[in-house]
């Protein structure tokens, strides 16, 4: 194994190799700035030009538009609300007001310097475990694919904030509903579509979240008009991108939260079709869990560890996907099956045997990969934005959205298995562990407080008594 | 500079806006054809579109090739839009495959091949059962026996939803076999990928899939392949039988990729494409284009394929109502 990854450093340390890693992050972040436009179409618009060049090269180059698009969707995420790609929706909810508050130099050095750190640590996860990791991706069958999705809509609590809980819920029932816009995926029936052309294939959950954004600020502009003089110091305060200086404070409230949302942002990666947005969603809610009640409120109010873990959680979870692709040859994403079409038509065959047969390839990828990190990071820290307007409203909407979809299709797929019966709920331990811990993360914070006073109370006695 | 030399570069610089691959003009059959792929970058429908344009510009058959990608509808966008416009679109191709097929039985449009001009089926993938490697169902006559015995145990995945390509594919299989094709315990995943995750999760006992996907995994001894679609065995794998030596009588499947011109395409016009086509299978940038995808050969051109595709959507027509699908 260690020839190999030396036989991958030197492949990737060559000019040709060091210059597409460049050549990838660049055109990744342009194009993962541009709303609407993700990774899979710049991956795309990369496929021409990768024929002729060696395998390494290719995926080399593929790879660095890949991760670069997700760290350059951040930006517009962050200074204009309008989240470039699918994975950096959740970074809106607190890079925005960040931004709104004078402080965006600021929001977009957390969220490179959090982007570097996911990248970089998930890479020395692939680098250590990638071929043992192929047992993970196989771990999960449809139930506890289920379960976990079950578990990401209690994170709506994140976003309930200081008493909102019932709208908040309200909110994710509406995602959940419009989930289940277009054709369903089990029976291949056409739901909620009113004959129209363009809802067959349901709603695009990117459009979902910038019709939102923009919707939101559309309407408190209605109901709030502001006078003249506020609206000239607000994009003051906008244009005056602030400091990029991350102070020690900050620092030392990022680093633990990096930690955990890396690990989480690859294990969800590796999950084959979970990605990059689920984990940005899932490590967004678990932070502000732990967060504690006094800095959990801050979520949404422009906080930098809720920027921070969805930051390093999507950047995390698309070194993740690598594994099922170049370890089992299964592609989890839309993005990884065009960079699977194109490592076959290189006549590469990923899959169990591939760092054997392929050491140069397998190796040579993931090393390009902290390569590619620090050139991000390079090019990310001096960006200079330009616009910010929109206010930003956190929406659980979102999140029952993006988990609906994936749920309601695990649980049917699971009865159909399980012949409906629903007993696959408690009977396999991977998923009741995740039930249940989801039914914990509800539970616990509406009992705690109970139990605190009621045990305060006892011991009030019990001092008295004594 | 000449003026000649001005305007071809403005042509040129035009093209190139509008977001035209130009590729220089030279003495070609056709002068230009615009490919209209009903599905996004990066699908197979694009990648067929695509690799049929180069090798066809690169030959010199055509002179230049341009791609619009319209999704939407499950394909049913492009149809209609192609359909509306015809008279513009006398210089477009449509790519499409059997989902064309099924999905016009199923109804998600209400269009048919025959409101369109078919041209020619130009590539295709035959279909294949798959197991995993350490399954105890060792060969396709385990399978149906199992199947025979109880079909509940023998849950079959595929990557289309129920009554989709793979369900039909998996049901054909076991009529063949003398089974009840309504019994098949049909496990449906939004994408090829993830079935293939499935399989190898233990979470289903076989699947239903494209043999050039199969082919792959079976190369990573990841799989093993019970039996493919084709008429006879292929060189690409002569150790797995074909479904019909392998006990289901009569099965034959081809997933085709094909081109098709708007309605009321004049006959002179279509005869041109056929050609142009015909020519391109023996260009080495076509041998190029299809190794690189590992696409097979399948040239079923004008009333051939006419009649093909009535006999397809008979054939799966009457399935799927057997089935309760229609």
């Amino acid at each position: 194994m260690l020839e190999g990854i030396l036989t991958g450093l030197s492949t990737a340390a060559s000019p040709i190799n060091l210059l597409m890693v460049a050549v990838g992050c660049f055109v990744g972040t342009f194009i993962g700035m541009l709303p609407g436009l993700g990774p899979i179409s710049a991956i795309a618009l990369m496929i021409p030009i990768t024929y002729g060049f060696d395998p390494a090269t290719g995926l080399i180059l593929m790879a660095g538009v890949y991760y670069g698009a997700i760290f350059g969707g951040s930006t517009s995420s962050i200074l204009i609300n309008a989240p470039g790609v699918a994975g950096t929706v959740a970074t809106a909810f607190d890079g925005y007001p960040l931004a709104r508050k004078g402080m965006a130099g600021k929001a977009l050095a957390i969220a490179a310097y959090s982007s570097f750190s996911g990248g970089t640590i998930a890479a020395v996860f692939l680098l250590i475990a990638a071929p043992s990791l192929a047992v993970v991706s196989l771990a999960f069958q449809s139930t506890d694919y289920f379960a976990l999705m079950v578990l990401g809509l209690t994170a709506v609590a994140a976003f309930a904030g200081r008493g909102n809980v019932v709208k908040a819920l309200l909110m994710t029932v509406l995602g959940l509903m419009l989930s289940t816009v277009g054709t369903d995926q089990t029976q291949g029936v056409q739901r909620f579509t009113l004959g129209m052309i363009d809802l067959i294939d349901g709603v695009s959950f990117l459009l979902l979240a910038m019709a939102t954004f923009a919707l939101s600020e559309a309407l408190m502009s209605v109901l709030r008009p502001k006078s003249d003089a506020d609206r000239a110091r607000e994009l003051e305060a906008q244009k005056n991108l602030g400091s990029m200086k991350v102070d020690k404070e900050e620092i030392k409230e990022m680093v633990p939260v990096i930690g955990r949302s890396s690990v989480l942002g690859f294990f969800i990666g590796v999950l084959p079709g979970a990605g990059a947005t689920i984990a940005s969603f899932l490590a967004y809610g678990m932070e502000q869990r732990l967060a504690g009640p006094k800095k959990g409120a801050l979520f949404g109010q422009g906080s930098v560890r809720g920027l921070a873990a969805p930051e390093t959680a999507n950047n995390a979870a698309c070194s993740g996907s690598f594994v099922p692709l170049l370890t089992l040859g299964i592609p989890g994403s839309g993005t990884t099956a065009i960079m699977l079409g194109a490592l076959i038509s290189y006549g590469i065959q990923p899959g169990p045997r591939l760092f054997v047969d392929n050491p140069s390839v397998f190796w040579a990828v993931i090393i390009s990969m902290y390569l590619g990190n620090v050139i991000l990071l390079i090019l990310n820290l001096p960006l200079i934005p330009y616009i910010a307007r929109i206010l930003a409203i956190p929406s659980p909407m979102l999140l029952g959205f993006i988990l609906g979809g994936m749920m309601e299709e695990n649980l049917r797929r699971a009865l159909i298995i399980n012949d409906d019966s629903w007993s696959f709920l408690w009977e396999r331990p991977l998923t009741f562990s995740i039930l249940l811990i989801a039914a914990l993360t509800l539970i616990v914070p509406i009992i705690a407080p109970v139990v605190g006073r009621a045990l305060a109370k006892r011991r009030e006695a019990a001092g008295e008594g004594g | 500079m000449n003026s000649s030399d001005k305007t071809r570069r403005r042509i040129l610089a035009a093209g190139l806006a509008l977001g035209l691959l130009a590729a220089p003009a030279s003495a070609a059959d056709i002068e230009s054809v615009h490919f209209l792929i009903p599905g996004g970058a990066g699908g197979g429908w694009d990648g067929t579109a695509r690799g049929t344009g180069e090798a066809l510009t690169k030959a010199g058959i055509v002179g230049t090739a341009s791609y619009e990608n319209m999704s939407g509808g499950g394909g049913g966008k492009a149809i209609a839009h192609l359909i509306e416009t015809a008279k513009k679109q006398q210089g477009t191709l449509m790519v499409n495959s059997t989902p064309i097929v099924i999905r016009s039985l199923q109804k998600v449009f209400p269009q048919s091949f025959r409101d369109l001009t078919p041209v020619a089926g130009v590539i295709g993938d035959y279909a294949a059962l798959v197991v995993n490697t350490d399954s105890p169902l060792q060969s396709f006559g385990e399978l149906v026996t199992a199947y025979k015995a109880d079909p509940r145990n023998v849950s079959i995945g595929g990557g289309s939803v129920a009554g989709g390509m793979d369900h039909i594919v998996a049901a054909l299989i076991m009529k063949g076999a003398g089974a009840k094709p309504t019994a098949v315990k049909y496990v449906p995943y939004d994408a090829g990928g993830k079935a293939m995750a499935g399989l190898l999760s233990g979470e289903i006992k076989a699947l239903s899939t494209g043999f050039g996907e199969a082919i792959d995994m079976a190369k990573q001894d990841q799989v093993r392949i019970l039996c493919v679609t084709s008429k006879e065995r292929l060189d690409a794998a002569p150790d797995v039988a074909t479904c019909a030596e392998a006990g289901a009588k009569g099965v034959e499947f081809v997933n085709w990729r094909g081109f098709f011109g708007p309605p009321g395409l004049p006959e002179a016009k279509k005869a041109a494409y056929v050609a142009a086509l015909e020519r391109m299978y023996k260009t080495p940038e076509w041998e190029t284009v299809r190794a690189r995808n590992g696409w097979v050969d399948i040239f079923n051109p004008g009333d051939k394929f006419v009649s093909f595709l009535e006999g397809q959507e008979k054939e799966i027509g009457d399935l799927m109502r057997e089935l309760g699908f229609l």
